[in-house]
């Protein structure tokens, strides 16, 4: 675990910061105080925020972007005074591990577990192209919206899972996006992807890309498949190709 | 038209008693019997043997589908709102989060009064600034806040009587629970297990607030049960009570259910059984000495709360009228004990679980521990949790608010303690991607990232001789509702979906549902203004109340 971290923290302050320079403010936090932040972070945050900060509904840490303050002091007195009305609670934290919270969110965006292997154009090319990727997925305003679109997915995934994604999908796979097939009394079949549930309906984007509301009482037949029905890309790319992918995903941090 | 003198003396004579008795203050004597006042709720689970069941039926099966809504009252608060309100004689009385209480109209929700309390920043939770509810004797109200102050307030003006410091909120104590009132005492219990607390119930006398008698649920030097701790542990050893207890007047016992031992996740850290977390405690309630204890889960690894209701049913048992307890806990097994003795009378699984492969004739899990990375059955939340159930006489069933096929893999670490921060010793997580958020902590938003993949909640109705699970209705979503029922043989019971729903508390069969917006995260209950028969619940941030259309 630890030495895994310094692993990280260095490769954030030796490269990933340079990446992000198109930021408003160069971070200069540092690597001991990201470690600490991490650390506070595991024991204090990841309850409610999860370990990519994006649990609490509304709010993602990694996105970098935030509703309720903008500058550091303003996030250093925001972990203290909790947010009232919400369950988010004050923390009593002296100021070494405030500063090290601070280091360690305003690092989450760019947290990544690796090194970029590949070719971020190439890899652009290839998600346009030869990959078909757009024909179920939809990237900053272009492609199908029958699977998630993906114009943030390099702020709410780390590069190994969208690595698994490519080659294995069903095991990263958020289980709310499966397929559903459902069949009205009158035989009508409907399939799409599911977008949220409860126990008398489902909300889904049916094939046509139309926000459909199913209730369960009035259909035949309802199933959700289990399984992915992205295809694998293992050896229809080769590794170099995947690198090339990966490289370019993490580069979409969304737009909001 | 012309009464007889005797027949008018008589008439006055009546009236003059009924008035005092309809208007009359909150006695001893009227908790005693609050079950016999169904127009009335007067206790956080109804009565003192809380069954959580009302003698109420003029709701009924045959009508429930003419249930509308009657008012909302919507809390200042965007916290979970998981009180269930108190209602004496038409007045409803309600805690909004953190630590608000507001007095409001049962048939109308118009407001009456609102009692703003701060909270000191020094106060820490855990999952939540929320707050159970209330407790009533005479004319004044019982609130334990959040930074664990007790306070005392008048129920007319709503302008506090006393305020008397509990425990110290900066160390990690808190109190989100409904007070309980025995006799002429005010009876609590602290949160703080995730921040190494000594936990303890405590009495404080009605009037005065000034504390009556204190007992630890972890026991210090010299103490029986003090050598289940490994060296210095128990000093921060947790077990809280941070739900109401119930109460037996002829044995003249308050039963507490006690919650984890600290650290939460790493048991290597505190060797031994470590007395009495994750048990249920009978205490007398004039003294709080110790009667008997019964341990659900010795040197717990998985945060498997015994913190639930305490549920008291009188029954014939194999053949025998006894005094038994009913307890669905955390850890996934269903419990019957003799209330009397503490005697373990039975004990079967409710939800699919792999901690334990059973219990021993005394009703000690036999532990089967996971191999590390694999998911333990139930998970974090348990296969239930501090949810009210209820038990109906009529059915003879026990229903509990249950979590199915859910799972949380647990990771260890050493942690030393500090004060004042959280002390877990790990962490838990969800096999499932998406689902890793650990519910509880936050309100639930709208869309359901669990599905099939993480688990789903159900009522399920339990036949406590047999163990066996009479009916189940299943929701799609978890649950963290409780569960009403009354002598009409309803259920009523919400869910994270945010339904509401009358289900056949003899079948399980969907007899109603009212889709309320926001989750359920509190217990229905049922009153009567002006021969009206209501059910309230809250969901979202907002109180709902029902009643037949006119």
């Amino acid at each position: 675990m630890r030495s895994h971290f310094f692993f990280i923290a260095a490769f954030i302050v030796a490269t990933a910061m340079s990446a992000t320079g198109a930021q408003e403010r160069a971070p200069s936090y540092s690597q001991a105080e990201v470690e600490v932040g991490f650390n506070l972070y595991n024991t204090n945050c990841i309850t409610c925020h999860g370990a990519n900060g994006d649990t609490v509904s509304g709010v993602s840490l990694r996105s970098g972007q935030f509703r309720r303050f903008s500058t550091d002091a303003e996030l250093n007195r925001l972990i203290q005074t909790g947010i009232p009305g919400t369950a988010m609670p004050p923390g009593r934290f002296g100021t070494a591990d405030l500063a090290g919270l601070v280091a360690y969110v305003r690092s989450m965006r760019d947290f990544d577990t690796r090194p970029a292997r590949g070719d971020a154009g190439r890899g652009r090319a290839l998600v346009e192209g030869k990959g078909g990727c757009l024909g179920c997925h939809r990237i900053n305003g272009t492609g199908s919206r029958l699977a998630p679109d993906l114009s943030d997915i390099g702020a709410v995934r780390s590069p190994d899972a969208i690595e698994r994604s490519m080659v294995d999908s069903t095991s990263t796979m958020i289980p709310i996006n499966r397929s559903i097939r459902a069949v009205t009394r009158s035989g009508k079949v409907i399939t799409g992807r599911r977008i949220n549930e409860d126990t008398y309906t489902v909300q889904i984007i049916d094939a046509d890309e139309r926000l459909v509301s199913l209730t369960k009482s009035d259909l035949r037949e309802y199933s959700v498949l289990k399984t992915s029905t992205m295809p694998s890309f293992r050896g229809k790319l080769t590794p170099a190709e995947l690198d090339d992918v990966v490289t370019y995903l993490r580069t979409l941090k969304g737009a909001r | 038209m012309k009464f007889p003198r005797q027949q008018l003396l008589a008439a006055v004579l009546l009236l003059s008693l009924l008035i005092p008795v309809l208007h009359a203050q909150i006695t001893y004597d009227r908790l005693l019997r609050a079950s016999d006042e169904p127009q009335n709720w007067l206790t956080y689970s109804g009565s003192y043997s809380s069954q959580r069941y009302s003698l109420l039926k003029q709701v009924t099966p045959a009508n429930v589908k003419n249930l509308e809504q009657k008012w909302i009252f919507q809390a200042e608060s965007l916290e979970k709102f998981e009180t269930t309100p108190l209602v004496v004689d038409g007045i409803m009385y309600l805690t909004q989060a953190p630590s608000d209480v507001v007095a409001l109209d049962a048939k109308t929700g118009r407001v009456f009064w609102i009692y703003r309390y701060l909270v000191s920043t020094d106060a820490r939770t855990c999952c939540g600034s929320v707050n159970h509810g209330l407790a009533i004797l005479g004319d004044t109200l019982y609130l334990a806040t959040l930074d664990a102050h007790l306070v005392a307030l008048d129920a007319k003006g709503g302008r506090p009587l006393w305020n008397v410091k509990v425990a110290n909120a900066a160390s990690g104590y808190a109190m989100t629970l409904a007070p309980l009132v025995v006799k002429d005492k005010v009876i609590i219990g602290v949160a703080g297990g995730e921040f190494g607390i000594r936990g303890f119930v405590a009495a404080h006398d009605a009037r005065t607030g000034k504390e009556v008698w204190r007992t630890y649920t972890v026991p210090g030097p010299g103490e029986p049960g003090h050598e289940s701790w490994q060296g210095n542990s128990w000093e921060h050893g947790g077990g809280p009570v941070w739900l109401t207890g119930s109460y037996d007047p002829n044995l003249n016992l308050t039963y507490w259910g006690t919650g984890n031992p600290g650290p939460d996740w790493n048991p290597a850290q505190r060797l031994g059984d470590n007395l009495y977390s994750d048990s249920v405690l009978a205490l007398d309630a004039d003294t709080g000495k110790l009667k008997w204890y019964f341990q659900f889960t010795p040197n717990d690894p998985y945060d498997y709360d015994a913190v639930q209701i305490p549920v008291l049913v009188d029954a014939n048992w194999k053949g025998e009228a006894r005094k038994l307890m009913l307890w669905a806990n955390r850890n996934g097994f269903f419990y019957v004990l003799d209330r009397a003795t503490g005697q373990f009378l039975a004990g079967y699984p409710f939800i699919k679980l792999n901690w334990a492969s059973g219990l021993d004739a005394k009703g000690r899990p036999i532990p089967t521990p996971q191999p590390e990375g694999a998911p333990t059955f139930p998970g974090l939340q348990g296969g239930t949790n501090w949810y009210s159930p209820s038990y109906s006489p009529r059915t003879g069933l026990f229903y509990v608010s249950a979590w199915e096929d859910y799972a949380s893999v647990f990771i260890r670490e050493a942690q030393t303690f500090e004060e004042g921060r959280r002390f877990v010793g790990g962490r838990p997580s969800s096999p499932i991607p998406g689902a890793q958020n650990v519910p509880g902590a936050t309100r639930r938003p709208p869309i359901n990232v669990w599905t099939e993949a993480a688990g789903h909640g159900a009522v399920i109705a339990i036949d406590p001789h047999t163990g066996e699970k009479k009916w189940k209705f299943q929701m799609t979503d978890t649950t963290d509702s409780g569960i009403l029922t009354t002598a009409s043989d309803l259920l009523f019971t919400g869910g994270r979906e945010g339904y509401f729903q009358a289900l056949d508390a003899r079948t399980g069969a969907l007899l109603w549902k009212s889709t309320l917006g926001g989750p359920v995260v509190a217990g229905p209950m049922t009153y009567q203004v002006d021969g009206k028969q209501f059910i309230a619940i809250a969901a979202g941030h907002s109180m709902f109340a029902f009643a037949l259309r006119e």
